[in-house]
């Protein structure tokens, strides 16, 4: 067999695994798709089929007569704003203190941070709970937003990044007058946008997707973050799959919308994550 | 005085910023002792007590630790949780790997193929668990459909205890699976191609490249994968609370699910805080595991 014919075999391979994987993946998603347009009793079909008759809108329309439906993509978008606008900022700013000025105990102190980072959830939640209860937040959004506006990962990774910018360019911004925090903001800052914008797509993506958290501190179903809410649907109307995959399509889109338009930005805080120094 | 010294003499002086660090340190340095210091020890305290949130906390010793070594149910959960890593992430990282190696090999539609890899992982586990309950239902879903093409007779999937555990890490592993491929990817684009080249020139086959090429100058990345996936499994818990509750019975209760059950649905907040250190016990040893595998990894390489 000559190196041609072994090769076209070879990267047909390729394909054919690659596609069915893919199909794996995808068909999921194309059930939930086509079933949020069928009818209740096309749903219970068996052999299924992929399509249905003709398209149903009104599943997506009952949607928000049946649930609060838009209070909980409301709070949803609520906490994960603050979440990624805090966090950032004090990532940010915490991983620059870490590594670019100089004072006593800056490496003890970020290796703490370093730590922690391997410390599971749930062995602060339940501590953190009665934190929250003791100052009368639980059941409000605040015991989601407070908790999140730190995170070791963030400050370890914004820091990464500020190690690579050159000390000359920090130190000619002191001798041109500017004090730590100018510099920071002036100079430095504006390059980490790459990093920061990493950050935050991982930090948007974390908090919408979140559902142990809100599980542990909402019980008042007005207050219910998007997968809470999703959840309680789901084990009300679990016989009306229809309008459930209706609203599991919605509650998708704002994250693949993000994902479509910065595929390279995901792939990159994934990569990233992978890679520790 | 050489000329070094001066220098390092300047700077010292050019970088005594104590005031301004610990101003812009002071957000995050109080969340991060507010939220993250405070509670580990506090729940390292708890769990030394008796806590319900009605009465009073009561010191009762090391009696929650004793408890948990005569519980069953500890037992069990644990045993679940290790099976559920075993079914995930041997095949899980098999599989990524193999899918991060087709990929990294093909020219055309890669951002397609990445793309669909990938969507899993940004998916809400709310909305896979739904789509997945649907999938696995006995008597409409696809899943036995599927099945019955190669006959394979029907299953109750979540709702039998001898296949709920299954189900759960078929999921899990359906999930990931993106996450870990593009982990390898960012490793298969650390390997120089020259190795690859220089064994073409030597006759090498494709299989053999893989296995002698490909997994040895990726071992870090495969093993750093492996202990980050185990690490994660041992904390399963999203779709175990979604998708079975834990049952029927306790087939699918894992670890953390039953933490959840004692600090929020008993109120056994010490009880809780004590399985919380067994967790933390366990993902300590195998990060002390990774850290020894990479320090020998340095001396090798």
């Amino acid at each position: 067999m000559s190196s041609k014919v072994k090769k076209i075999i070879f990267n047909s391979l390729l394909y054919f695994i690659l596609i069915l994987g893919a199909i794996t993946m995808l068909v999921p998603f194309l059930w939930m798709l086509s079933s949020s347009f069928k009818s209740l009793t096309e749903v219970f079909q068996y052999p299924p089929k992929l399509f249905g008759e003709k398209l149903i809108w009104e599943n997506y329309t009952q949607i928000s007569s049946r649930f609060d439906y838009f209070a909980y993509f409301m709070n949803s978008i609520k906490v994960s704003v603050w979440v990624v606008v805090t966090q950032v900022f004090t990532s940010a700013t915490a991983g620059y203190v870490f590594a670019k000025l100089n004072f006593k105990g800056r490496d003890r102190i970020f290796l703490m941070y370093l730590a922690t980072m391997m410390v599971p959830f749930h062995v602060t939640v339940i501590t953190n709970f009665l934190q929250m209860s003791m100052y009368g937040l639980v059941n409000t959004l605040w015991s989601l937003m407070l908790p999140a506006s730190v995170s070791a990962f963030g400050t370890f990774m914004m820091r990464q990044f500020f190690i690579t910018v050159p000390n000359e360019l920090v130190e000619s911004a002191k001798i041109d007058g500017c004090n730590p925090f100018t510099t920071f903001i002036r100079i430095c800052l504006p390059l980490a946008k790459p990093t920061i914008a990493t950050l935050s797509i991982f930090c948007f993506m974390n908090t919408w997707n979140d559902y142990f958290t809100p599980l542990v501190y909402l019980n008042d179903s007005r207050k219910y973050t998007l997968p809470l809410g999703l959840a309680a649907m789901k084990g009300l109307y679990s016989t009306n799959w229809p309008v459930l995959m209706a609203a599991s399509c919605i509650a998708v889109l704002p994250v693949l919308i993000a994902f479509l338009l910065a595929q390279d930005v995901f792939v990159k805080g994934v990569m990233m994550s992978g890679m520790k120094e | 005085m050489s000329g070094k010294a001066v220098k390092i003499n300047f700077k010292k002086k050019l970088n005594r910023d104590d005031g301004w660090a610990w101003l812009m340190l002071a957000p995050n340095v109080i969340g991060f002792l507010m939220f993250m210091l405070v509670p580990m020890a506090a729940t390292f305290v708890l769990s030394f007590m008796q806590y319900d949130m009605l009465t009073p906390a009561r010191f009762v010793g090391s009696d929650n630790y004793k408890t948990l070594i005569h519980d069953p149910i500890v037992w069990e959960v644990t045993w679940n949780t290790i099976v559920y890593t075993i079914l995930t992430v041997p095949i899980g990282l098999c599989l990524s790997l193999l899918l991060a190696v087709a990929l990294d090999n093909i020219r055309h539609f890669k951002r397609f193929f990445r793309g669909a890899y990938f969507l899993p992982s940004i998916t809400s586990m709310v909305v896979v668990a739904i789509v997945w309950q649907w999938i696995y239902n006995p008597e409409y879903g696809i899943f036995n459909w599927v099945l019955s093409w190669f006959g394979i007779p029907a299953q109750k999937w979540l709702t039998s205890s001898a296949t709920s555990l299954l189900s759960l890490a078929i999921v899990g592993i359906w999930k990931k699976l993106g996450y870990d491929m593009i982990i390898f990817l960012g490793g298969l684009q650390g390997i120089s191609t020259s190795y690859y080249e220089a064994a073409q020139l030597d006759g090498a086959s494709k299989v053999q490249i893989f296995l002698r090429i490909t997994v040895p100058l990726l071992r870090p990345t495969i093993m750093f994968a492996f202990i980050m996936a185990m690490i994660s499994s041992f904390q399963v818990f999203d779709q175990v609370s979604l998708m079975t509750k834990g049952g029927p019975g306790r087939s699918s209760s894992v670890l953390v699910h039953y933490l959840y059950q004692n600090a929020f649905q008993y109120f056994k907040m010490g009880y809780a805080c004590a399985i919380a250190y067994l967790l933390f016990a366990i993902v300590l040893i195998l990060t002390a595991i990774n850290m020894r595998q990479e320090k020998r990894m340095r001396e090798i390489y």
